[in-house]
């Protein structure tokens, strides 16, 4: 017969069966639930209209979803870091424009020499980026608001009033986004590739881990050793870099470039991350979970044009999405604090 | 003249207590000095008897100097950590306790003076630099990575790896659970430590020191934030490293904990070493004596006031899984204790009461009338003050002046014309300060630029100022200097004598014993006990605050 | 302090254990300092008189009515929108929202308008809106714990987004001369714009509520440390969630103005003007990090972001490249207090590479 007091000492002091299982569930529980939102949404809208599934609708997400996929990877990277990003669609667009010109200006210049010229655009924003905001430390939100301006203000002045045509670029770069196979974009693929190995570096490796460490909590992370600033430099530099890239993929598929390619994308981006799962306060979420949370928001996107829903909807399902993930994680944080702490306090030795 | 009183062997070494009168330490008898200047009247110092065999100092300091800009914060310390010894450390705020911290971390370089591990100088140019040398600290408040499992707190930035330097969790996992097992504590090291306690944060961070293979291990005040309870787990974690061989530096205000913990003791003051002694050889006075340099008045017992009506009423306050159905009153004039275990919801039924926390049942009355809950400006207004735990964090804007501070809660009051002039504000400061005798440099200054136990004086006379009937203080002396102390606990009791009613939260039995007139003792969300002054003894407040004579179901 | 409660800050002192540190990307916040303050204001007070002696240099038109009029008129809106902000921004929360709002207000006053209502109606339906959409912020930042930066950019996008729904691809620009004539002629008697005269006197009103009131003690100090403000019986939900309404009313006003000034009513009305008016806040002296700020450098500020930005014009400079300047002027601003600690921070670099010991910083309490 046992005592409460017993009884309670038996309760507080049993851990829960391998709680690192259920933890590691807990955080897989955000890309279930997205995967699960995408399916019931998807089977929904087929539903109603079997368009929807049309082979070229397929092609149509995934690319787009591509590109943002491909921009919450590097987005993610930063905002784990507990800073923030939000120059990615400056530098998409200047980038797009630029070596959307380099066709007419070097002309016969080979595709992968203009995807590395995009690259290394992006790289130097992000550089610039990663340098005011380590060395310079300036909060994140003010020096990539300032880039954003100042880099959309540069593309502007670059551009004129001018515009890249399609025409002017050979059509192989025209025709390689569009190559499918089974209706999945080559690009997709490869695009796949690098975010899983992306969310396998940030899993398994000392430099990734240490991302985590720095959003967590940025004080502990430069007492245990982390060089913080090189870190977050290199964060941002990845960033900008992919945004780069992102610029001549989007030349590739639209074709026509002016000065507006990529405006606003850095909030779709972080709507996609927030949703994915990465909490704004860094420490957490996976780069995986990001990039489902771009498919998840371009789906729904090109559910209600399918649907017949005016596409000018788009924007305010965004909106709401993002607050709705954010409230729940911020909830869902705070129960599980509460609790644990709960259990945790009532200490018998 | 000196004098060998006695000898004993610790651990395979002699020591032996010596004293001298008034003559400036020469050399022991193995050639190895120790260094300062003796006090007037006797000392008494430790020597060294090295004998064959016996092992030199796992780290010396030897004369380390400090200064900051104007500040002279060490100006002669030296001591010695042996391996398989705990070493106490005690000294008032702004003894250089913290300064040398520093230093032994890594994080300042001294001035002058050495560093020696094993016997060999060293430079210690960084907190890695530190680490690396086999010196592990371990902070009051631990910082770890709430977002991450408890190890990969303890591995950050140094995880096991397998091939192709990827991590290799699986290890990582074991070796933590082995240390955790060695430590006799239970903690998964897959949880994340969100939602940790601040206990349980000081095993990860001790986890992390042996993982380390740390050689020295400096606790900075580990236990000013924990319970009883806590406090003997912790003491027993420190007992089976001291048993592994590490060589121990313990700081703490409490001076019980030296005399319970520790097998030589050192007390430094005003940036200088005073003594070192094995902890047999002194009694409290000894140290409290050497910390201040002069005599302390005896300890104020609580004066049987004269007490008056109930002014504050507490009746079955309840919130679920935090508190429930505690009922007590407090009359004018009176200091009412509450004692009991971190986490016995003490602090939370204050702020409950003050009106920071909900509640979910039960009321407050505040002479007579029913106090809104979840209003501190409705508390405020019926007259009651609070001064929080930790003052740093909830009792100061750090970053402002000190008049603001102390008027932070006067600003409806000193408001004229729905306008606040600075210099109502500065008269207020002026008045209050003057009469806690806070020592500053000028009203503008930040209050960051206070020692600890000014500190504390500003949060009281922004109270204070406010003329309450009833104060709340958790934690009145918490890390603040023996001298501070006594003002405080004297201020608390004129406030009493003067009809005020105080209930004191504190975790410092002596301080209950000696302050309250009454004590109340919380476990597990209840109020279980009531103890008049002549009846309550620590262990009888402890062992009701643990339960331990709690035995038959109910 | 628990880890959650380091977490949630960047820059947060850890309780004087260590000098104090910084987040990944954040500034030490400094001390209250009268004396650094009266440097950030002078100095802003010497760039407006170069900015207006330039300006003199480039075109004898500078000070003439109408351009003063019309440098008034183009930065009514954005002035407007500032005082709320340096409000909100000096508690510690940010409100990217804030052109949203001005889209989505003017968007309703199109709607609204094209279904008849009456005029002084539509002005205070919108108005209610905008407190409505403040409101909104406002409770989910206090009630819900939220972190604005995360919310707004959500609201953003959510305004945004109804705007859009409102208007679709609509332009209604069919307004009557009576209200549109704010965009034409100036004040009687002056050379102000209806909106630079709105701007002027709430300024004077903020000025005086935040420096001279227990209003403006309280918002410092909720600023500078919330759980401090709290315990000293501060309102801080209150106080914040009504800096947000007033921020929504304040926006939705600037909305109405912009329309009435532009005759045009388009759902992407004032895109993008959410950087300028973070940009005019930073650059008036207030610490992004909130507790820090007055309202002396905010105005002067406004005055030599709207001077920079007319004398640009006059010059014909490429109106494209303005926001190179604003992106410039706003990193300028929060790198330039930096200044000291970079220096220092440079210096250990250098001495790190020469392996010189390095000078420790000062010690923390």
């Amino acid at each position: 017969m046992r005592t409460a007091l017993e009884r309670r000492h038996h309760e507080n002091t049993a851990t829960v069966t391998d709680p690192r299982r259920s933890f590691d569930i807990v955080l897989r529980v955000r890309e279930f639930g997205i995967i699960a939102v995408l399916v019931v949404f998807v089977a929904v809208t087929y539903g109603i209209q079997h368009r929807f599934l049309s082979g070229q609708n397929i092609t149509f997400i995934l690319f787009d979803t591509t590109i943002f996929a491909f921009l919450a990877l590097g987005e993610a990277m930063v905002v784990i870091a507990r800073c923030v990003d939000l120059s990615v669609g400056s530098v998409l667009g200047l980038s797009a424009y630029l070596c959307g010109r380099l066709f007419s200006v070097v002309h016969g210049i080979p595709i992968p020499v203009v995807f590395l010229v995009g690259l290394l655009i992006g790289l130097g924003c992000g550089v610039v980026n990663g340098l005011i905001v380590a060395v310079g430390r300036v909060p994140s939100l003010v020096v990539t608001l300032a880039s954003l301006y100042i880099i959309r203000g540069i593309d502007g002045l670059v551009v004129g009033g001018g515009v890249v045509v399609a025409s002017s670029m050979p059509s192989s770069f025209i025709t390689m986004g569009k190559a499918t196979i089974f209706h999945v974009p080559y690009v997709t693929i490869v695009v796949a590739i690098l975010i899983a190995l992306g969310a396998y570096y940030l899993r398994s490796y000392r430099s990734g881990r240490e991302l985590y460490a720095i959003g967590s909590n940025p004080e502990a992370a430069r007492l245990v050793g982390i060089r913080t600033g090189w870190r977050v430099f290199n964060a941002f530099a990845v960033s900008g870099a992919i945004a780069g890239v992102c610029g001549v993929l989007w030349a590739s598929y639209f074709g026509t470039v002016d000065s507006t390619a990529g405006t606003g994308y850095e909030l779709q981006v972080i709507a996609a991350v927030v949703v994915g799962g990465v909490a704004i306060f860094g420490g957490s979420g996976t780069v995986i979970g990001a990039a489902l949370g771009a498919l998840l928001l371009e789906t729904i996107n090109t559910a209600l044009y399918v649907l017949g829903i005016s596409s000018f909807w788009d924007s305010a399902i965004a909106g709401v999405l993002l607050l709705v993930a954010i409230s729940l994680d911020h909830t869902i944080t705070l129960h599980v604090t509460a609790a644990r702490r709960k259990r945790g306090n009532r200490l018998v030795t | 003249m000196t004098r060998l009183t006695s000898e004993r062997t610790v651990r395979g070494r002699r020591i032996g207590t010596i004293q001298i009168a008034g003559t400036r330490v020469a050399a022991n008898g193995s050639g190895r000095r120790i260094g300062g200047h003796v006090q007037e009247g006797s000392g008494v110092f430790a020597v060294q008897h090295h004998s064959d065999g016996a092992a030199p100092p796992v780290l010396s300091v030897e004369h380390a100097q400090k200064t900051f800009g104007a500040v002279r914060a060490l100006v002669d310390v030296s001591i010695d950590l042996f391996a398989g010894e705990v070493h106490g450390l005690v000294g008032e705020n702004g003894a250089g306790k913290s300064t040398l911290v520093k230093i032994l971390a890594g994080v300042y370089r001294p001035d002058a003076g050495r560093l020696l591990i094993d016997g060999e100088e060293i430079t210690l140019r960084s907190p890695s630099a530190a680490r690396n040398a086999g010196i592990a600290v371990i902070y009051q408040e631990p910082t770890l990575f709430p977002d991450l499992t408890v190890a990969e707190n303890v591995f950050m930035g140094r995880q096991p790896l397998r091939s192709a330097r990827r991590i290799d969790s699986a290890s990582m996992d074991g070796q933590v659970r082995a240390v955790l097992d060695r430590l006799g504590v239970r903690l998964d090291p897959g949880r994340i430590t969100r939602g940790l306690s601040i206990a349980d944060q000081q095993i990860v961070e001790i986890a992390k020191a042996l993982t380390l293979d740390a050689k020295v291990i400096v606790m900075d005040e580990p236990t000013a934030a924990l319970s009883a309870v806590e406090v003997g787990r912790l003491f027993q974690v420190v007992e089976t490293l001291r048993q592994n061989g590490a060589a121990i530096l313990f700081i703490s205000h409490r001076l019980d904990e030296m005399f319970e913990l520790c097998q030589r003791v050192t007390v430094m003051r005003d940036g200088l070493w005073v003594l070192t002694s094995p902890v047999d050889a002194l009694g409290t006075d000894d140290l409290v004596r050497a910390m201040v340099g002069r005599e302390l008045v005896t300890r104020e017992t609580a004066a049987s006031a004269k007490l008056g009506a109930p002014i504050l009423s507490v009746e079955r306050l309840t919130r679920e899984g935090v508190f429930l159905d505690v009922t007590f009153e407090v009359r004018a004039g009176e200091v009412v204790a509450l004692a009991g275990l971190v986490g016995a919801g003490r602090s939370e039924v204050a702020r409950a009461i003050f009106g920071i926390d909900r509640y979910d049942a039960g009321r407050v009355t505040v002479e007579g009338r029913v106090l809104p809950k979840a209003s501190p400006a409705a508390a405020m207004e019926a007259g009651i003050g609070f001064v929080p735990e930790d003052r740093r964090q909830d009792g100061l804007v750090m970053s402002e002046s000190i008049e603001r501070n102390v008027a932070l809660a006067s600003l409806r009051t000193l408001r004229r014309w729905g306008f606040l002039r600075r210099r109502s504000e500065r008269a207020l400061a002026t008045e209050w300060a003057r009469r806690l005798q806070i020592r500053y440099g000028r009203l503008s200054d930040p209050v960051s630029n206070l020692s600890g136990g000014n500190q504390q004086k500003v949060v009281l006379a922004k109270w204070l100022s406010r003329n309450p009937k009833i104060l709340i203080v958790d934690e009145p002396t918490r890390g603040i200097d023996v001298a501070t102390k006594q003002e405080v606990h004297r201020q608390l009791l004129s406030l009493a004598s003067e009809g005020v009613a105080v209930l004191m939260i504190s975790s410092e039995l002596p301080e209950v014993l000696h302050v309250a007139g009454r004590i109340l003792v919380m476990r597990e969300g209840r109020l279980v006990a009531e103890l008049a002054h002549a009846e309550a003894t620590e262990h009888a407040i402890i062992a009701i605050a643990t339960g331990a004579n709690e035995g038959a179901s109910r | 302090m628990s880890p959650e409660k380091a977490a949630g800050q960047p820059g947060v002192d850890l309780q004087g254990k260590l000098p104090a540190p910084a987040g990944p990307d954040g500034t030490v916040p400094s001390r209250a300092n009268l004396q650094r303050w009266m440097r950030w204001e002078t100095g802003l007070a010497v760039l407006l008189i170069g900015t207006v002696v330039f300006g003199i240099s480039v075109s004898s038109e500078f000070l003439s009515s109408y351009n003063l009029f019309s440098l008034g008129l183009s930065n009514g809106e954005i002035a407007i929108m500032v005082l709320p902000m340096a409000l909100i921004v000096m508690t510690g929360e940010i409100d990217l929202s804030v052109a949203a709002n001005l889209g989505l207000s003017s968007s309703m006053v199109g709607y609204l308008w094209t279904h008849g209502w009456p005029m002084p109606g539509i002005i205070v339906t919108v108005l209610v809106l905008g407190l409505v959409l403040g409101t909104f912020n406002g409770l989910l930042v206090t009630r819900l714990g939220l972190p604005s930066l995360a919310v707004t950019i959500g609201t953003r996008i959510l305004y945004g987004g109804i705007a859009e729904i409102i208007l679709g691809s609509n332009i209604i620009s069919n307004f009557p001369a009576s209200y549109t004539n704010i965009g034409v002629t100036a004040v009687p008697h002056t050379d102000l714009s209806f909106s630079a005269l709105v701007f002027l006197v709430l300024a004077v009103v903020v000025a005086i509520v935040l420096h001279a009131t227990p209003l403006g003690r309280s918002i410092f100090a909720i600023g500078a440390n919330k759980e401090a403000a709290l315990y000293a019986g501060i309102r801080v939900k209150r106080i914040k969630t009504g800096l947000f309404m007033l921020s929504g009313v304040m926006c939705a006003l600037a909305g109405i103005l912009y329309t009435f000034r532009l005759s045009t009513a388009e759902f992407d009305n004032g895109t993008g003007l959410e950087l300028p008016v973070v940009a005019i806040v930073l650059f008036g002296g207030v610490s992004i990090f909130g507790g820090k700020g007055s309202m002396g450098g905010v105005v002067l500020a406004v005055l030599v972001f709207s001077g920079i930005q007319n004398v640009l014009l006059l010059t014909n400079f490429n109106q494209e490249g303005v926001g190179v300047v604003t992106g410039g002027l706003l990193l300028l601003s929060v790198l330039a207090p930096n200044i000291g600690e970079l220096r220092g921070r440079a210096v250990q670099y250098i001495d790190r590479f020469r392996r010189r010991p390095i000078a420790d910083a000062e010690p923390g309490a």
